[in-house]
């Protein structure tokens, strides 16, 4: 962080500023020095905050409807669609919202893999984000949960009963969590609370991430320090906000084509159908952003290993820094490593799609050897490369490249 | 090559929740009115469809989340005011308790949710041999191909291949998981008079019924679909706003934005 001379101007705000420097914070904030090199993949952070900001205000109003009651949420959620002012509109920004926010996470987080920006010294804003994606992993399950559809229902049954595979006390936490003998109506309370706190708490890593972002500086596609401050980078403002904002709008336009002309492409028909305990869908499958990581689930044919191999394919993103040790960040000056990153890509998009379909035959097949593939890319490939690869030269400052071009 | 993985990304994204259930029979396709990015209903379509319901369907499916008064708000059937109090008031409500402690009948209000003909799901699952009717105010919603699908259930009827055997009760449909369905078949030619005087053919009623059950499920469509365009024709001004006030204060510095 750049120090700061700023003084306000007036003299209440220099009074104001000497007690709670909220002046000074703003005036960092506006010019907090960004490498002018950013690309695109760089306004995601922008398009998430707002994401946040919108299911906090949209869930905010529907919660005001919505009754966490096994006899009463679904009638509640037809009674917003129907008879609240625009409630049909908060909805379906909220619902799609979910989608729209895993969308830009899931951007967000290949571009920090592509550009190195999990490096040091940028590990704990790294750490940060991967503790806010897995909240928002466990906010948009419970939040699905709410509307008690047969989806909803079932798939609280299937998740909230990985933890019975847990040996010895497995069973006991489960009860625990469920507040019962089986998913009803304590589940269902106490998801509906949880679902209302969690994204406060993202809130607040939010900030923490923003802070811990605004030590060392953004990272940029080179990869490389900030050499010549005045020379590398731009202001905030009015440089990347208005940058950041353009691209905001034109993933507006895409939310918006979902939440008036598509609402419930990316939603499970199933969901329309009031929970019945007694009825289990064909296929249980989780919304679209969790499909890799259900496909991960069910390709070990034990529960405990596949619930053990779930919450490593999770947590074993924690451990990114120091699995790769490349000196060089950008994957631009990675010749293999880049090949190494598509591969990964199409890897997790593969795995989606087997968990969309039945673990079975060919799929399950095809699901394995993705997850076989998952854990190879961060456990072996990564390392090795940190050590074989020959990366090319890299320019000696941000400006340079950039000149050239 | 990113943007071109980006496309590729996205679409494999969302085609791949969509493929999700399994895939069954191609569905009739119809050309319906409120498809589209300006699809609006038909509303003597809505006001036949709801004839239909009335009058075929609603001897076991209830439609439980509507209320009387939704057949005359705008973007609906738009029945008039008097109308719907004369639909309402054909219905008898049961009321109460009363002063003294004892339910009572009344004629309907518009205020009214439909009336069922069954008292609960069980009842009407016993009615009619161990297959629920579903309640109709979402189905639309709730089957994978929406109003393609019932329209296809309810126009895909026939004679059974000859070597599928068929208990008492259970009826060939084509487009029915495992063709098999519990319902008979409930559209025939002339089985109700409309009151517009359309002839009431099978896929006359087949797709005025289904009209009536996509509004149902999705009362604020066209609301949507209006709001829809003005938001994203506003967004697109903005975006082509913003673009050049970027572009102009890039312009001060070297680099291209």
């Amino acid at each position: 962080m750049s120090e700061h001379t700023y003084t306000p101007s007036s003299k209440f705000g220099k009074w104001f500023n000497d007690r709670l420097p909220l002046l000074t914070l703003g005036a960092h904030l506006s010019e907090y020095p960004t490498p002018k090199n950013l690309n695109y993949w760089w306004t995601f952070g922008g398009i998430l905050t707002f994401c946040l900001v919108t299911q906090i205000v949209t869930g905010l109003v529907l919660a005001m409807h919505y009754v966490a009651h096994v006899d009463m949420a679904f009638d509640s959620i037809e009674h917003i669609m129907r008879d609240v002012n625009y409630g049909w509109l908060l909805r379906y920004i909220h619902s799609n919202g979910a989608s729209m926010f895993f969308l830009a996470v899931y951007i967000h987080i290949f571009r920090a893999l592509f550009y190195g920006s999990y490096k040091s010294p940028r590990e704990v804003i790294w750490i940060i984000g991967m503790l806010i994606y897995i909240l928002m992993m466990a906010t948009a399950f419970m939040g699905y949960v709410l509307p008690w559809g047969q989806m909803s229902f079932w798939g609280a049954t299937v998740i909230t009963n990985l933890f019975s595979a847990i040996p010895f006390v497995g069973e006991s936490i489960t009860n625990w969590l469920w507040g019962g003998y089986s998913v009803d109506n304590p589940t269902l309370t106490r998801f509906f609370s949880l679902h209302y706190l969690f994204p406060f708490i993202i809130l607040g890593l939010v900030i923490l991430h923003i802070w811990a972002l605004h030590v060392p500086g953004n990272n940029n596609p080179i990869g490389i320090d900030i050499k010549k401050p005045s020379k590398d980078t731009v202001p905030f403002h009015p440089y990347i906000t208005i940058k950041d904002l353009f691209a905001l709008l034109i993933f507006l336009i895409i939310f918006s084509g979902f939440i008036f002309f598509s609402p419930n492409i990316l939603g499970h028909p199933d969901n329309y159908i009031e929970a019945n305990p007694l009825v289990t869908p064909t296929h249980i499958v989780p919304e679209w952003y969790l499909l890799p990581f259900y496909a991960i689930l069910r390709s070990v044919p034990d529960k405990l290993g596949g619930v053990i191999l779930l919450f490593a394919s999770i947590f074993i993103l924690l451990a990114l820094p120091w699995l790769d040790r490349s000196k060089v960040r950008s994957a631009v000056f990675r010749p293999i490593y880049k090949q190494f990153f598509w591969i990964l890509i199409i890897d997790v998009l593969v795995l989606g799609y087997m968990g969309a379909m039945p673990a079975e035959g060919i799929y399950l097949l095809i699901a394995r050897v993705g997850t076989i593939y998952y854990f190879l890319h961060f456990l072996v490939i990564l390392p090795l490369l940190s050590s074989v690869e020959k990366t090319d030269p890299i320019p000696a400052s941000i400006s340079d490249p950039v000149l050239i071009r | 090559m990113m943007k071109k993985i980006f496309i590729l990304l996205l679409s494999i994204f969302f085609s791949g929740s969509s493929i999700a259930a399994d895939t069954n029979t191609e569905l009739l396709k119809v050309d319906w009115s409120f498809k589209g990015v300006t699809g609006k209903f038909d509303r003597s379509s809505l006001q036949r469809g709801y004839q239909v319901y009335k009058e075929v369907c609603a001897s076991c499916h209830s439609m439980r989340l509507l209320s009387y008064r939704n057949l005359g708000e705008k973007g609906g059937p738009e029945f008039s005011i008097t109308e719907v109090k004369d639909i309402a008031s054909s219905f008898e409500v049961t009321d109460g308790p009363d002063s003294q402690g004892e339910m009572f009948t009344r004629p309907g209000r518009p205020s009214d949710r439909f009336v069922s003909v069954y008292p609960n799901v069980e009842a009407a699952t016993a009615a009619n041999g161990g297959a629920y009717p579903p309640d109709m105010s979402v189905l639309v919603k709730s089957r994978k191909g929406g109003a393609d699908y019932i329209y296809s259930v309810l126009m895909g009827y026939d004679e059974p291949p000859a070597n599928l055997e068929l208990d008492d009760g259970v009826y060939y449909n084509k487009y029915m998981d495992g063709n098999k369905i519990k319902m008979a078949k409930p559209l025939m030619e002339g089985i109700i008079t409309y009151s517009d005087g359309t002839n009431a053919t099978e896929d006359q009623m087949a797709k005025d019924v289904t009209a009536f059950l996509t509004w149902a499920a999705e009362p604020h469509l066209e609301a949507r679909h209006k709001m829809g365009f003005k938001v994203i024709i506003f967004l697109i001004i903005l975006t082509l706003l913003v673009y050049f006030s970027m572009k102009r204060i890039w312009s001060r510095i070297d680099t291209e934005v």
